[in-house]
């Protein structure tokens, strides 16, 4: 890959904006879960997404965006309502249930993909880590060319997407913030002064369905997965307060996807190879390594810093 | 294709189909069990983590092979690779879950979807190698497609022949874990040791389904089967029983159907086959299934109808038609619509039975909700019944 600039414009600054905003969008919602115990849920609907695009591929007859997103949502709808089905009449926890309903979502979206159902664009590689190298440009060759209105028009569809789910799942966190913060913390006491916790948790559900199915498309499962948890996990070892946490969460968001973008796109070309590698793949791992590094050097609670402080108190003690 | 396929199911369908047949049978024989004790541990979901972890491990015994000489493509190589990564991968989130504030779900997301970047990494710069063999690297994240050599088979078989063994071995120490782990201990057995010995069979799964299932679906082995045999027994021993059998149909009759229609996925129809199971368990099992407790709820409501009007007619009050053709056609209610003797007779039997069980709630606690609508008798020792009513009879 070449560092020129109008390579840069189309090819990695659409899959640039696309990651950053799959990353933000996950992150986000990434904060309540992971602070619920719903972490995987994220792991569940990126997986039971699939058949949904397959078959909504399959009655649209093409790659329309509103019918593949209805499809997918409507299958993270069925896989909701298959996990309590599972859990009530198994009566086994929610992680067991998740993993009947989702492996059997994704193996079904993988058996009609492979029977020849899905086109070149649409195939379980795709499912698993996204199309970030085919998110074209067409257009743009310098700077001043993105002051060309024409030229917004033939932005790629996964980046539009992303662009419109920004608001739909921020918005409702903003202005429901100091709810979901209590249902999240709380949620009988929440119950005590009158929120309506039930409604509160389904919209949340909801907004990371839309997240899920947003992200889905553009940067695959796996990177789904890894936004939903390590931007918000990250950002947990830094602080205690939730509105920091989320300021922070996003903020690290945005360094895992340009730093796992540029690890993948431009570091090989810079140490002679000729080629870049997976970019998904890039940030999900950078945001595991940046992860690690929180969870060993966060200054109060990172690893290190703990076992300083135990040293400290236990040689406090001694006489 | 129908006669192919019954051929392939009776093992007559060639030498190299029949080996994949039996060793995926094997395979599913073994998860199954496996998957019961870790549901009853509640570490269902640590799987997907282990699962995730063994890309990078398949992509390093490639190189590694390399650098050595060895063809890339061994199987052995690389699956050692694959349980080596695995194992970091559960050391990592049992790390996390213990030395930090992440909870184990987090951890378990984060060990995922990092190994998994890793190894995505790595497979993308093996593309790009000068060197030939990495194309059927990409067949372990989703499984086998084309037929697989007897060799591998044979591998897959042996290793999935050791784990049912092994798992068969240590069911006792595994249940015992799994039903009453404080007393398990208390007996001298260490827990941990248990544990780690679970989660090192899973793992062996894990690495030796990965050819056949590949690393996204394997887990459903661990997994489905054994909520299936949740919902028709509650006893572990029989539970394990049934996710083998279960996890054998899966591997059986998936790894058959994929071999008669060539261009479906090994791993997705196994799967697929699991969840059908899995399904008809959900709906038509008679303890748990949707159907018995649709039916049993069909009966609480009519029974609670019957009371209520038996009742209404001892205040010499009318009640609808339907219901009084009901009594009447259990012989509760007369000819004319009153309260006959048989009738008066079983309002007071079930109004003994609700005092009994009241007075049980009262000492005892809450019983199941379709014991409270049955008499006492039927469902309690002798002895607690007789306790009951002697308790009543103070009152």
């Amino acid at each position: 890959m070449s560092l020129t600039l109008d390579a840069f414009l189309q090819i990695d600054l659409p899959a640039l904006v696309a990651a950053v905003l799959a990353a933000q969008i996950c992150g986000l919602l990434g904060n309540f879960l992971i602070l619920r115990r719903q972490a995987l849920i994220g792991d569940a609907f990126s997986h039971a997404v699939l058949p949904g695009l397959v078959i909504g591929f399959l009655v649209a007859g093409s790659l329309s965006a509103p019918a593949m997103i209805a499809g997918a949502l409507g299958a993270v709808l069925i896989a909701v309502v298959l996990i309590e089905l599972v859990r009530r009449y198994a009566r086994v926890e929610a992680g067991a249930a998740m993993g009947v309903v989702f492996t059997a979502l994704f193996a079904l979206g993988v058996v009609l993909l492979e029977a020849g159902l899905g086109n070149v664009h649409l195939d379980a590689q795709h499912a698993l880590y996204g199309q970030l190298e085919y998110l074209f440009w067409v257009g743009p060759a310098t700077w001043s060319d993105l002051a060309d209105p024409a030229l917004w028009a033939e932005l790629p569809r996964g980046v539009v997407v992303l662009i419109l789910a920004l608001p739909v799942v921020a918005l409702p966190i903003a202005l429901l913030f100091k709810e979901f913060r209590a249902v999240t913390f709380d949620a009988a006491a929440a119950r005590q002064i009158g929120l309506p916790v039930r409604r509160l948790n389904a919209l949340l559900m909801a907004l990371v369905a839309v997240a899920a199915v947003a992200a889905f498309d553009a940067v695959g499962s796996i990177l789904v997965i890894a936004m939903f948890i390590c931007p918000a996990g990250t950002a947990r070892m830094l602080t205690d307060r939730l509105s920091v946490q989320v300021w922070l969460s996003l903020a690290v968001a945005t360094l895992d996807a340009v730093l796992g973008y540029a690890l993948a796109a431009w570091a090989p070309t810079l140490l002679g190879a000729p080629f870049s590698v997976n970019a998904a793949g890039g940030i999900a791992l950078v945001s595991g390594l940046v992860l690690w590094a929180a969870l060993l050097w966060a200054p109060r609670h990172g690893v290190v810093a703990r076992r300083r402080r135990h040293r400290h108190a236990a040689s406090a003690v001694q006489p | 294709m129908p006669e192919a396929l019954l051929d392939i199911l009776a093992f007559q369908g060639g030498y190299n189909t029949s080996l994949v047949l039996l060793s995926t049978l094997l395979l599913g024989a073994g998860a199954g069990p496996v998957g019961v004790y870790i549901l009853f541990r509640r570490r269902s979901l640590i799987t997907d983590a282990i699962a995730h972890a063994t890309l990078p491990g398949i992509a390093l015994g490639f190189l590694a092979a390399l650098l050595v000489g060895l063809d890339g493509r061994s199987l052995p190589i690389l699956l050692a690779g694959a349980a080596l990564t695995a194992a970091l991968g559960a050391l990592a989130v049992q790390w996390i879950r213990d030395k930090t504030r992440l909870a184990e779900d987090a951890a378990i997301g984060t060990v995922l979807s990092a190994s998994f970047g890793l190894g995505i990494v790595l497979l993308s710069v093996i593309q790009n190698l000068p060197v030939g063999g990495q194309a059927g690297l990409d067949s372990f994240l989703l499984g086998q497609t084309a037929a697989m050599n007897a060799e591998e088979a044979r591998i897959i078989g042996i290793g999935s022949a050791v784990v049912l063994a092994l798992v068969t071995l240590g069911s006792r120490a595994f249940a015992a874990v799994s039903f009453d782990p404080e007393f398990t201990g208390s007996i001298g057995w260490s827990v941990r040791l248990i544990d780690l010995a679970m989660i090192a069979l899973a793992l062996a799964v894990v690495v030796v389904g990965l050819k056949t299932v590949g690393l996204v679906l394997i887990i459903a082995l661990l997994i489905t089967p054994a909520v299936a045999a949740r919902l028709w027994s509650r006893h572990i021993a029989t539970m394990a029983l049934l996710a083998g059998i279960f996890g054998a149909l899966s591997g059986y009759l998936g790894s058959a159907l994929s071999a008669s229609l060539p261009n479906l996925p090994t791993g997705g129809v196994i799967v697929l086959v699991a969840a059908a199971i899995f399904m008809v368990s959900l709906v038509a099992s008679p303890r748990r299934g949707i159907v018995a407790a649709a039916l049993v709820r069909r009966r609480i409501r009519r029974r609670i109808a019957m009371r209520q009007a038996l009742a209404a007619l001892e205040r010499g009050e009318s009640v609808a038609r339907a219901l009084r053709r009901r009594l009447q056609r259990h012989g509760l209610a007369t000819r004319d619509g009153g309260l006959g003797a048989a009738g008066s007779a079983m309002l007071q039997r079930w109004r003994r039975d609700e005092r009994l069980w009241h007075r049980y709630i009262v000492e005892h606690g809450t019983p199941p909700l379709d014991a409270y609508w049955s008499p006492p008798e039927t469902i309690l020792l002798p002895g607690v019944v007789a306790a009951l009513e002697a308790a009543e009879a103070e009152r």
